[in-house]
């Protein structure tokens, strides 16, 4: 009973607005593209956050990543003395002393870089040398494509055995079919023994531990043939350095332990580094500044769609406010009939709900409809969740309440002898 | 059918009388402005159930001020105004509305149908109010429109039916929640003399039936279907013709 009552007041509050359907439609423009910009701008924000927390998650949020940096002094003296050599960065012992000092880490990873030429038949590209320990496919999780990642016989036995990219593999027109297939880097030759999927750091702020065009071998392997001395030529001038370890991937055993174990390696690794040729970088720290940054976003973007919806609740009150004028006469006969001023306020705050209640749905599809339009033309991520779309219809639902009110009341309050007497 | 008859038919209004509608020394002041103006000044006055009044009188005579107060559209500043046992001056905005939905009608000089809505919707109004279910204010509607001869315009919209028809819709809307009380202001006002004559049966008609009828007019032509003449000067009653007055 009471919800066919409903019915029939909003079956004629939709056919009294639709008395006037151009006058509604334009009434209903601000709300269709506030709430339109509300979903729009949830949608691009989500698309980019989530973006940025996937990359960080891909590290790993047990994960403590440490890499070598050349020292800013060493940097600038480089230039003067091309053939002296620059030593720094993070040294084997630092790996042993890590995983001594503390017993919240589980494991270390120590990762050795070198940029080498490789050639597989005719073809040539130029590979990153990742030399590491099987654990390295543990930490930095990735789909094996095709055969098998590094074991710990093949450290054992230091096999010459490389697991190439799937990217570095299609740019060596390997498949699966090379497997078995020597690989020559340098001067050096591998059995390629897998190949495993790459997450290219593309557009985020974030560099992932692996690139597309890496080459894994044994650690054992690449420190036998290619030492720790490295030379980079670069135009002009002549680079010769000499690093141990590249980076050292820690892994601790819990997340409630990563913060205390970063500050730990930090103390450790003051203490042996007189220079500051390294970078602790900690996945979950980031993760937590991201989810922080997304908050500001959501925040910053609500605000500017609150200002839309604010002028299109303005555009729908001052509407209202012409109808109550014009309908004067109408109010006027229903009170005299015997409507109750609550009865009046119901029906023109229905009529105004129904005009913000449309306007949000359409404002919902054009929500969603940017930001394909986004994805597709810039090849922005985007994400129309759910709970924007509720939003966008509690806020259409809130904004006809609140700027039907005052016409709705004024409509009610009028002198029903004066509004008979209207015109 | 005589006068004569139809005042026989008509109770007489007395002091003592147990009326429906009853004013007891009552006035109404407006303030406008500075000054105050006095609509009314102590009128005193029994409608006895049944009896068809017209109120007369010249322009700011106070006729439309006293329908007003009748119509419980307005209190009175001072006095008493009982109807259906309530005094009115004591009574609240929504008990106001509720004795209006169920002891009043209205019939207007302008009609004053709701143009976006339909003969039947217009008809169906206080039943709206009184949430009726559709069916039952369905065959209400209907048979209001069959009873002011209307039942094949039920789906028009008032601005389609002539000005006699649209009265006659006001009508059968005023009739709708069946109350006792029928106030009419000028309800002849716009029609042409003929059509006026028709609305004039209907409402005699209506009063025959039953309903006490109380109406403004200037006509006289008009005023000779009442069984009581009232005429009013200066917010006070003048003189009241017919009915043994």
């Amino acid at each position: 009973m009471k919800a066919a009552r409903l019915y029939r007041n909003v079956a004629l509050g939709i056919k009294t607005l639709l008395l006037h359907k151009l006058r509604s439609l334009l009434t209903m423009l601000g709300v269709v593209f506030g709430v339109g910009s509300v979903v729009a701008m949830l949608a691009v924000g989500e698309g980019a956050s989530r973006e940025a927390l996937d990359q960080i998650r891909k590290l790993g949020s047990t994960n403590i990543i440490i890499t070598s940096m050349k020292p800013v002094e060493e940097e600038s003296r480089g230039t003067f003395s091309p053939f002296s050599v620059s030593m720094y960065g993070l040294r084997y012992d630092d790996q042993r002393r890590a995983e001594q000092s503390l017993s919240t880490i589980r494991r270390t990873v120590p990762v050795k870089l070198i940029r080498k030429e490789a050639r597989l038949h005719d073809r040539i590209m130029d590979l990153r040398v990742v030399g590491t320990t099987p654990d390295w496919f543990d930490l930095v999780r990735r789909d094996v494509i095709a055969g098998r990642v590094v074991t710990p016989r093949d450290a054992e036995r230091h096999a010459s055995v490389v697991v190439l990219t799937e990217y570095g593999a299609r740019r060596l027109l390997a498949t699966e079919h090379s497997l078995g297939e020597v690989l020559r880097i340098g001067g050096e030759y591998y059995e390629v023994i897998g190949l495993v999927q790459s997450e290219s750091g593309q557009g985020g702020a974030i560099q992932t531990p692996d690139q597309e065009i890496d080459a894994y071998i044994p650690i054992e392997v690449a420190r036998e043939r290619y030492g720790d001395l490295s030379t980079i030529v670069t135009s002009g001038s002549m680079l010769r350095e000499s690093v141990e370890l590249h980076q050292l991937i820690v892994e601790v055993d819990r997340t409630e332990n990563v913060e205390s174990a970063a500050a730990g390696l930090e103390r450790m690794l003051k203490q042996y580094h007189a220079k500051n040729d390294y970078r602790i970088s900690v996945p979950l720290a980031l993760l937590r500044q991201a989810e922080a940054t997304k908050r500001t976003f959501n925040i910053v973007l609500g605000s500017i769609a609150a200002i839309s919806l604010l002028v299109g609740g303005i555009g729908i009150m001052n509407i209202m406010l012409a109808s109550v004028t014009e309908r004067t006469r109408e109010i006027g006969i229903r009170r005299a009939i015997g409507a109750k001023r609550a009865q009046i306020i119901g029906q023109f705050l229905i009529e105004t709900i129904v005009l913000s209640m449309t306007g949000g749905a359409f404002g919902m599809a054009l929500g969603a409809a940017i930001p394909w339009v986004i994805t597709a033309i810039a090849g922005m991520p985007t994400i129309v969740t759910g709970y924007s779309m509720l939003l966008a219809v509690g806020i259409s639902v809130t904004v006809g309440l609140i700027f039907g009110l005052y016409p709705a009341r004024h409509a009610a309050n009028l002198d029903p002898i004066e509004a008979l007497r209207h015109e | 059918m005589t006068a004569a008859a139809r005042l026989a038919r008509s109770p007489e209004p007395s002091a003592g009388g147990r009326g429906v509608v009853r004013l007891e020394n009552v006035s109404k002041v407006y303030v406008v402005g500075s000054s105050e103006v006095h609509a009314l000044r102590g009128v005193t006055l029994d409608f006895a159930a049944g009896s068809f009044w017209a109120i007369m009188g010249p322009s700011g005579s106070g006729k439309s001020t006293m329908l007003n107060l009748l119509g419980c559209l307005d209190r009175p500043t001072a006095g008493r105004y009982l109807l259906a046992g309530h005094d009115v001056a004591e009574l609240n905005d929504n008990a106001l509305s509720e004795l209006r939905l169920r002891h009043l009608g209205f019939i207007f000089q302008s009609f004053n149908l709701i143009p976006q809505l339909t003969v039947r919707e217009n008809i169906e109004l206080p039943l709206y109010y009184l949430e009726w279910s559709p069916l039952a204010s369905a065959q209400r509607a209907e048979q209001m429109a069959e009873r002011v001869g209307l039942a094949d315009r039920l789906n028009h919209r008032p601005q389609e039916l002539s000005g006699g028809q649209q009265q006659r819709v006001a009508i059968a809307r005023a009739l709708a929640a069946n109350p006792e009380i029928l106030l009419a202001d000028e309800p002849t006002g716009n029609l042409d003399s003929a059509t006026g004559e028709q609305i004039m049966q209907t409402l005699t008609e209506l009063n025959r039936q039953g309903k006490t009828i109380i109406m403004v007019t200037h006509e006289a032509d008009i005023a000779r279907h009442a069984s009581h003449r009232l005429h009013m000067r200066d917010g006070r009653i003048d003189r009241i013709e017919g009915a043994g007055a």
